[in-house]
């Protein structure tokens, strides 16, 4: 390896400052927006002359905004449960196993995958609303888990792949059932990738817009960021900017808190010392 | 504790290869069995079939008299050891050891005994709250051992479980492990590519090669009578030396000298049909410093000159590498598989202009690198092959001599040295036979 010369070093600093800049500038002015006073959002200073807590509080007082955000929590959490448990199933038959149609499963995943989600909406609301879907958690539980299936089965059979087979085949030969050899010994050693799996999924569903709003009509199942397009200003005329920025640093924060608690976990390669070092 | 019966064992994988092929052996209670042949000459695949790991396309497989072929491996009461070892490594050591016995609804207590007693056994009860990730190999590999031994199987299956360890902690194991099996009484399948340890452990060694079980002998058995070209040329370090020989006239010419074949032998070689081309196997101590050859002994063998290439003093002997031309006929696929695999460890390449044939010498020669040298070499223990077959020609005649099967399990010592032995033990009957070979050359 090349030395670190002080010009490699200070060009490496400053195009991590400029990604880094790029990147938190929109969030910290949108944090900055949510402190602002209705009357000087359009003020282009970056810190708020007046701080306030006013938008926080009207957002979290509101049933317009705390019910989405539950709505937002649940949903999210259950598809994200169920999505995990099938793709780390679906992905370890296809990291381990010879079955046939195995290549058009892979195939339709992929498929699923790379379809624009606007292409499907049409089709998919007159599905809901003809088996009742429509407007219930479930309506949107179940095109969450659908798309987050192929993400969660390529990320997982990774995973899976790169557990050595023979912990398996000792698994076995020490008296497990195929679902105990899962469940004892490779689904603990693919935690890190299920936690992984199950972030990315989470991600997804919690930040969709397009499903949230297209099956949904009533803050009885409409999520946190479907909610946000029916804030309303002080009057008619008013845009709810405030408001709005302030239920977005709201639905960030969960996220921040995510990646922070399962950041060890992600990082942690759990198989070290499974075979020789 | 059960013996095990392979029955006609064969196995072709889905895509039509062959990997094991009509295999037979049966293995008694309590016995110690090797599997060893080159890497992908089916014995892991055999040992993975007894485990219940890999299906079986056709035969018989009983373990303890009952047929098994369909029950998983959970049903087989064996217990195996991976090379990879293959510990859990989100368990504790004790955690790994308890396994099975969890997994089989053991009381908490029992299990806690067993593997107690285990870790006292192995040397482990120091690390018995450690991961994996944080013992050495060598204990790594001691776990993987507690965690069969814990499970008082009907029969533990060895994969390769010595490759991982470095040539010092291997040897030492080696002899733990034998400990242990003649300890625990338990039938053991022991899988190796290492000849040295299929040799120094198994009471019964079964030679393999692409998917083909070639023999299943003793080791003392195998060394001395080896059925075929393969066999002869995989067990023996150095490798056993081979040279091209033509039948005339009752004599055998080979590149070192000409050799008489007695009358039994070479009915033998004429029965068998062989064309006048065979292919004349010598082991290394078959060949002497022509100068420390007693008077008695020099008639049966021929005194030949080389020139000597590399000299190795090990101080309790002596080898020299000398060169001979290749002569015509001295190919066959047996014997480049052997210099395929022997291209690994690379104490015997076969050199582009001859072969090199390498001898064991007593230490007390006085023979030195770079000169010639006169050398005498046994014609007794010599082995004849059939270059077409790679049959054993010679075993024949010698079977009513020095019928000297079916030794003693103890036999398994350091082989290659302790055979030497044997096999000047033996000469005397083997003389009777292959006496009339003279010094021709």
């Amino acid at each position: 390896m090349a030395a670190i010369t002080p010009v490699r070093r200070a060009s490496w600093a400053t195009t991590n400052l400029v990604v880094i800049a790029l990147a938190l500038i929109p969030v910290l002015w949108l944090v900055s927006l949510s402190f602002k006073t209705p009357a000087a959002v359009l003020d282009p200073s970056f810190l708020p002359a007046q701080w306030t807590w006013g938008n926080y509080h009207g957002i979290l007082t509101s049933a317009q905004f705390l019910r989405p955000l539950v709505n937002s929590i649940g949903i999210g959490l259950i598809s994200t449960f169920i999505a995990v448990v099938l793709a780390s199933m679906a992905a370890y038959a296809i990291a381990r196993l010879r079955f046939p149609g195995k290549s058009v499963l892979i195939g339709t995943a992929l498929l699923i995958a790379m379809f624009p989600l606007i292409a499907l909406v049409t089709p998919l609301f007159t599905i809901e609303r003809a088996l009742g879907l429509f407007n219930t958690w479930p309506g949107l539980i179940i095109p969450y888990v659908t798309f987050g299936l192929p993400l969660g089965i390529y990320t997982l059979s990774a995973f899976f792949r790169e557990i050595p087979w023979e912990l398996e085949k000792a698994a076995k030969v020490d008296g497990a059932t195929p679902f105990q050899a899962f469940t004892r010994v490779i689904a603990p050693l693919a935690a890190p990738g299920m936690v992984t799996t199950g972030i990315l999924v989470f991600l997804a569903c919690w930040n969709d817009f397009l499903l949230a709003i297209s099956f949904t009509s009533t803050i009885a199942s409409r999520t946190a960021p479907a909610a946000m397009q029916y804030f309303s200003g002080g009057s008619v005329f008013t845009v709810p900017t405030g408001p709005i920025a302030a239920a977005a640093v709201v639905i960030t924060i969960p996220i921040i808190i995510f990646v922070l608690f399962f950041q060890r976990r992600i990082v942690a390669g759990l198989t070290s010392g499974a075979v020789k070092g | 504790m059960a013996p095990i019966v392979l029955d006609h064992i064969t196995k072709r994988f889905p895509d039509g290869s062959l990997a094991v092929n009509d295999f037979n052996l049966d293995i008694a209670d309590g016995e110690f069995v090797i599997l060893v042949g080159p890497s992908g000459c089916g014995k892991s695949t055999t040992l993975n079939m007894i485990a219940g790991l890999e299906d079986i396309t056709s035969g018989e497989l009983r373990i303890g008299g009952q047929v098994v072929n369909n029950k998983t491996p959970k049903d087989r009461d064996i217990a195996m050891v991976f090379q990879s070892y293959a510990l859990y490594p989100h368990m504790t050591v004790r955690e790994n050891m308890g396994f099975a016995l969890k997994l089989a609804k053991t009381p908490q207590a029992t299990i806690n005994e067993k593997v107690a007693e285990a870790a006292r056994i192995l040397d482990l009860t120091q690390f018995l709250d450690r991961k994996p990730a944080n013992l050495s190999g060598g204990q790594r590999q001691r776990v993987a051992m507690g965690r069969a031994i814990v499970r008082d199987p009907a029969a533990f299956l060895m994969d390769e479980p010595l490759s991982n360890l470095d040539a010092k902690l291997r040897v030492q194991t080696r002899t733990e492990v034998s400990r242990l099996q003649r300890r625990l009484g338990t039938t053991m399948v022991y899988v190796t590519h290492d000849q040295t340890e299929a040799l120094t452990l198994g009471d019964r060694v079964a030679v393999m090669r692409t998917g083909v079980l070639q023999q299943a002998a003793t080791p003392k058995e195998l060394y001395e009578r080896p059925v075929n070209l393969f066999v002869a040329g995989f067990i023996g370090s150095p490798a056993m030396n081979f040279l091209s020989g033509t039948l005339e006239d009752g004599m055998l010419r080979t590149s070192l000298g000409d050799f008489r074949l007695s009358d039994r032998l070479r009915r033998e070689v004429d029965r068998s049909g062989t064309g006048r081309e065979v292919i004349v196997g010598l082991r290394p101590e078959n060949f002497e410093d022509a100068a420390l050859v007693s008077p008695d002994n020099r008639p049966h063998g021929i005194t030949f000159r080389a020139s000597i290439d590399v000299l190795e003093s090990l101080g309790s002997d002596v080898f020299v590498y000398f060169e001979r031309e290749l002569g015509r006929g001295v190919s066959s696929a047996e014997l480049e598989e052997l210099a395929a695999d022997a291209g690994r460890g690379g104490s015997d390449a076969v050199g582009p202009r001859g072969e090199t044939i390498v001898a064991r010498l007593d230490a007390a020669t006085k023979i030195t690198e770079g000169h010639d040298a006169e050398l005498w070499v046994d014609g007794r223990p010599m082995h004849i092959f059939d270059p077409a077959t790679g049959r054993n020609l010679s075993l024949a005649a010698r079977d009513d001599s020095a019928s000297t099967g079916g030794s003693a399990p103890s036999a398994a010592g350091s082989a290659p040295a302790q055979a030497v032995e044997s096999d000047s033990g033996a000469g005397e009957a083997v003389a009777r036979d292959a006496s009339s070979s003279d010094e021709a050359g």
